[in-house]
């Protein structure tokens, strides 16, 4: 019962937050001096009829009161679903259709890339943490260190120049095209996946590093040990399963994450997903898709938040997210 | 039975009042009082890592600093010159390995595996000049056709890819003049003779480097001896060239002969009269700016000096992550404080404000910022808004916990006693005693910004790039597209962000180890 309340009311201040934020963004993006549809030249008549549709304009294609645009987008845009044409990069596609059509590989890249960090992260972490102190637990240790603090970005360029284009292992740039699972597409796919993985990697082993350590030392192993179970079994059975409360939410919010990817990486290979498709939208200011996504990522940032805090009370009963003293 | 020391009396005089004589008094302290500063302090100097971590943010700091206003040159200050681009992407030169003959920093280019027309370009530019253009020659092969392919390095500086080694140049009058003097003060050829129109195929009439019999395609016809054929300008007015000429010359012997090399081809009337000449990019550089072009670091594609580029994008990045960690720390300071001292109703409506303002996403803030303010104010100062926006909540909270955790203890209701005012309490009282926690939050800071700022301007959604101005993301984002054959021109500012983020966390992490007082003693 507790939890439900709880759980209810995370929800209703999320989409409190999120109304806040997507109204803000649509404020300040209708401030902005809007492109005249006479621009269009030929295909004026597209624009206008999407801008009429979506209820920015009115039937001549004049500016109407922002109020009541801000109240149309409501109902319409936020309820309705239209989220209007684009007018820049895919000119004259629907935005939603398009935005559906990139996150498949913007997903893919990044499922796959956490399908290779959560395993490894974990693993190297429990064995730096069951090495603690020796030369393994120092050089994991460091190259943990390096990986978390140098930034992404300069990691693809040294995978995209040696693996890519030195070596040629992989292609420089991500396939496009409707196929997602063929070999083909996955090799091209690869390097921006461990590009993504590396950091996360590196941050998995870490958190997992410092909790087991801080578990292992603790009474209860002690106590484990003289009944007379092996390390092993202690480490499993005890150790492992306490240190995962902390990590096991984190997992989960990445896999929420997964969805909005990286910018950064996916512009670098080029990967035809979410993150250039926003990029773009904001230099070539195709303000349609630029709220569009603005409200994806405000929606998946806020997702995420609440599943972390709720999952810390499904993993361990004894914690009560927003409990009074 | 009895012991042997059971004595059953003992004569009163026996016993004596233990420390009798002795005076026992408080002594004074040896040693020196530490204070909470010292003790971190001192603490911090124990963990290397930190330390060597400090002195190498220091180091990159003073390079940030000192370079733009030591390592200045005549070229490094002709920011808007246009002749920048004739030396765009030339290779790191370290002098040093090119005295010790090492092939590496050296500024010379692998070329693997060229065919022979490619490597005759090449050839002909180091026979026409006599300068050491390439460097370990080695005939690879034949390829299927039978062409020879060759292994060379080539001298970037001189010969740089695609863009070849001459240009040519309409001069006036007095710049002609004031180059042959030139020449002739220094010994350095400069002006090249003129080539033979007619001779010329109508694309290879825009080629200067072209002195030779070739085909459309500029590749050089060679005779049996495999020696080049000069189609040099030997007939018509040249303006009275009279400076250095090149070996072979009849006019060396007899500067009057009639079929003496021509150093101009003349154009435009008497009125104003110009001289188009084949001039050589590398002496050109030295005529222009006084001294043999050599870079530490390389140019960047738009031929600005990497070195001086970089430490002054470093400059700017470092500048725009200190400003953005102050006036975090001051809203975040005021307003956590508030926050953390009344608590209550207060602190549960200003949590909420917080709550809703964090969870904007922060490229969608920089984009608005973007969008909205830096046509007015310009983008660094919207940038900087955009930091500010949401950055303080971070500070926020900090200070708001340290705030928790002091405003019950006894020095706070002393003070209260005494009659200190809320503000006192909270700036003269409890602020002090979290400096610790707050400077390490302060500086690690620093990293997050700065590597939001490169991403941001790389991917472009910022715009930093002008010619006396630029960023480390900006240099990262203009280098991409070269990744494959100039990759020093991403390589140092990568190095560089690199070694600055694992300095600064290194630094993060042992002030926030030496600030924490529950691990004092824990490593002794």
């Amino acid at each position: 019962m507790y939890t439900l309340k709880y759980t209810a009311k995370r929800l209703l201040f999320m989409i409190f937050t999120f109304l806040i934020i997507i109204s803000a963004c649509f404020i300040l993006v209708r401030l902005l001096p809007n492109v005249p549809a006479q621009q269009f030249g030929k295909d004026m008549d597209l624009v206008l009829k999407s801008r009429y549709r979506q209820g920015l304009v009115d039937e001549k294609g004049n500016e109407i009161p922002l109020l009541v645009q801000y109240f149309n987008f409501f109902r319409k845009t936020l309820i309705g679903g239209d989220w209007g044409i684009s007018e820049k990069l895919y000119f004259g596609q629907d935005c939603f259709g398009v935005f559906l059509e990139k996150l498949p590989n913007t997903i893919l890249v990044n499922a796959y890339s956490s399908l290779l960090a959560v395993p490894l992260g974990l693993m190297l972490g429990i064995y730096a943490a069951l090495k603690k102190n020796k030369w393994q637990d120092h050089a994991i240790s460091t190259g943990v260190m390096i990986l978390v603090s140098v930034p992404s970005y300069v990691y693809a360029f040294l995978i995209q120049y040696y693996l890519c284009y030195k070596l040629d292992l992989f292609p420089l740039h991500m396939r496009g095209g409707g196929e997602y699972f063929t070999w083909a597409t996955f090799r091209s796919m690869l390097p921006a996946v461990i590009s993504l993985s590396l950091s996360s990697i590196a941050g998995y082993a870490r958190f997992t590093r410092a909790e087991l350590t801080e578990v292992l030392t603790s009474d209860y192993l002690l106590l484990a040990r003289t009944k007379g179970l092996t390390r092993a079994q202690t480490t499993t059975r005890h150790a492992l399963r306490n240190a995962m409360v902390p990590i096991f939410p984190s997992i989960l919010t990445e896999v929420i994450a997964v969805l909005s990817g990286s910018l950064i990486i996916e512009s670098i290979f080029e990967v035809p997903g979410v993150g250039p498709l926003y990029t773009e939208s904001i230099t070539t200011l195709d303000y349609n898709f630029f709220l569009l996504l603005s409200a994806f990522y405000t929606l998946i940032g806020l997702t995420a938040g609440i599943v972390m805090d709720l999952s810390y009370g499904v993993i361990d009963p004894r914690i009560r997210m927003g409990s009074k003293k | 039975m009895m012991k042997e020391n059971n004595i059953p009396k003992i004569p009163a005089d026996k016993f004596r009042f233990v420390g009798d004589e002795i005076r026992l008094h408080d002594q004074k302290m040896d040693t020196k009082q530490i204070s909470y500063f010292r003790d971190a302090f001192n603490r911090f100097c124990k963990n290397k890592s930190s330390v060597t971590a400090a002195i190498i943010i220091m180091l990159l700091v003073l390079y940030a600093i000192f370079v733009p206003m030591f390592c200045q040159t005549p070229y490094s200050l002709a920011l808007t010159d246009t002749d920048y681009l004739m030396y765009g992407k030339l290779l790191p030169r370290n002098q040093l390995c090119v005295d010790l003959g090492w092939d590496f920093w050296d500024g010379f280019k692998d070329r693997k595996d060229i065919t022979k027309p490619a490597y005759d370009q090449v050839r002909a530019v180091a026979e026409e000049t006599g300068l050491e253009v390439m460097k370990n020659v080695e005939q690879v092969g034949t390829n299927e056709k039978g062409v020879p392919v060759y292994n060379i390095r080539v001298d970037s500086y001189i010969y740089n890819g695609s863009d070849g080694a001459y240009t040519y140049m309409t001069l006036t009058e007095e710049q002609y003049k004031s180059m042959q003097a030139w020449q002739n003060e220094t010994g350095i050829q400069l002006i090249y003779p003129a080539v033979d129109d007619t001779k010329l195929s109508q694309k290879n009439k825009l080629n200067a480097d072209i002195w030779y019999e070739a085909n459309d395609k500029g590749v050089p016809k060679v005779d049996k001896n495999d020696n080049f054929v000069d189609i040099y300008k030997q007939i018509g007015n040249d303006g009275s060239y009279n400076s250095l000429r090149i070996e072979g010359d009849p006019g060396i012997d007899n500067p009057n002969a009639e079929d003496r090399y021509r150093y101009a081809s003349i154009t435009g009337d008497s009125s104003a009269i110009s001289y188009k000449c084949r001039v050589l990019k590398y002496a050109y550089f030295q005529y222009k700016y006084g001294f043999e072009p050599s870079f530490l670091f390389g140019t960047t594609a738009m031929g600005q000096d990497m070195l001086t580029r970089l430490a002054s994008a470093a400059r700017f990045s470092l500048l725009l992550a200190v400003c953005v960690s102050a006036i975090n720390l001051f809203i975040g300071a005021i307003y956590g404080a508030i926050e953390g001292y009344y608590g209550g109703a207060i602190d549960m409506l200003m949590e909420r404000f917080t709550d809703i303002l964090a969870r904007i996403p922060f490229m969608v803030v920089a984009t608005l910022f973007q969008l909205h303010l830096a046509k007015r104010v310009g983008p660094v100062i919207s940038l900087l808004f955009a930091f500010v926006l949401t950055g303080w909540i971070g500070m926020a909270s900090t200070v708001r916990m340290q705030f928790y955790r002091f405003k019950g203890q006894e020095y706070v209701l002393a003070s209260r006693v005494l009659g200190a005012s809320d503000w006192r309490i909270m700036f003269r009282h409890i602020f002090p005693n979290s400096l610790g926690t707050i400077v390490t939050s302060s500086v690690l800071v620093i990293p997050g910004v700065i590597f939001s700022e490169s991403s941001l301007t790389y991917l472009g959604i910022v715009n930093l790039d002008s010619s006396t101005m630029t960023s480390v993301g900006t240099m990262l984002a203009n280098g991409r597209q070269f990744l494959q054959d100039f990759p020093h021109v991403i390589f140092f500012p990568a190095i560089f962000i690199s070694l600055l983020m694992i300095s600064f966390n290194l630094f993060g992490n042992g002030l926030r180890d030496a600030f924490n007082p529950s691990l004092r003693g824990a490593d002794d």
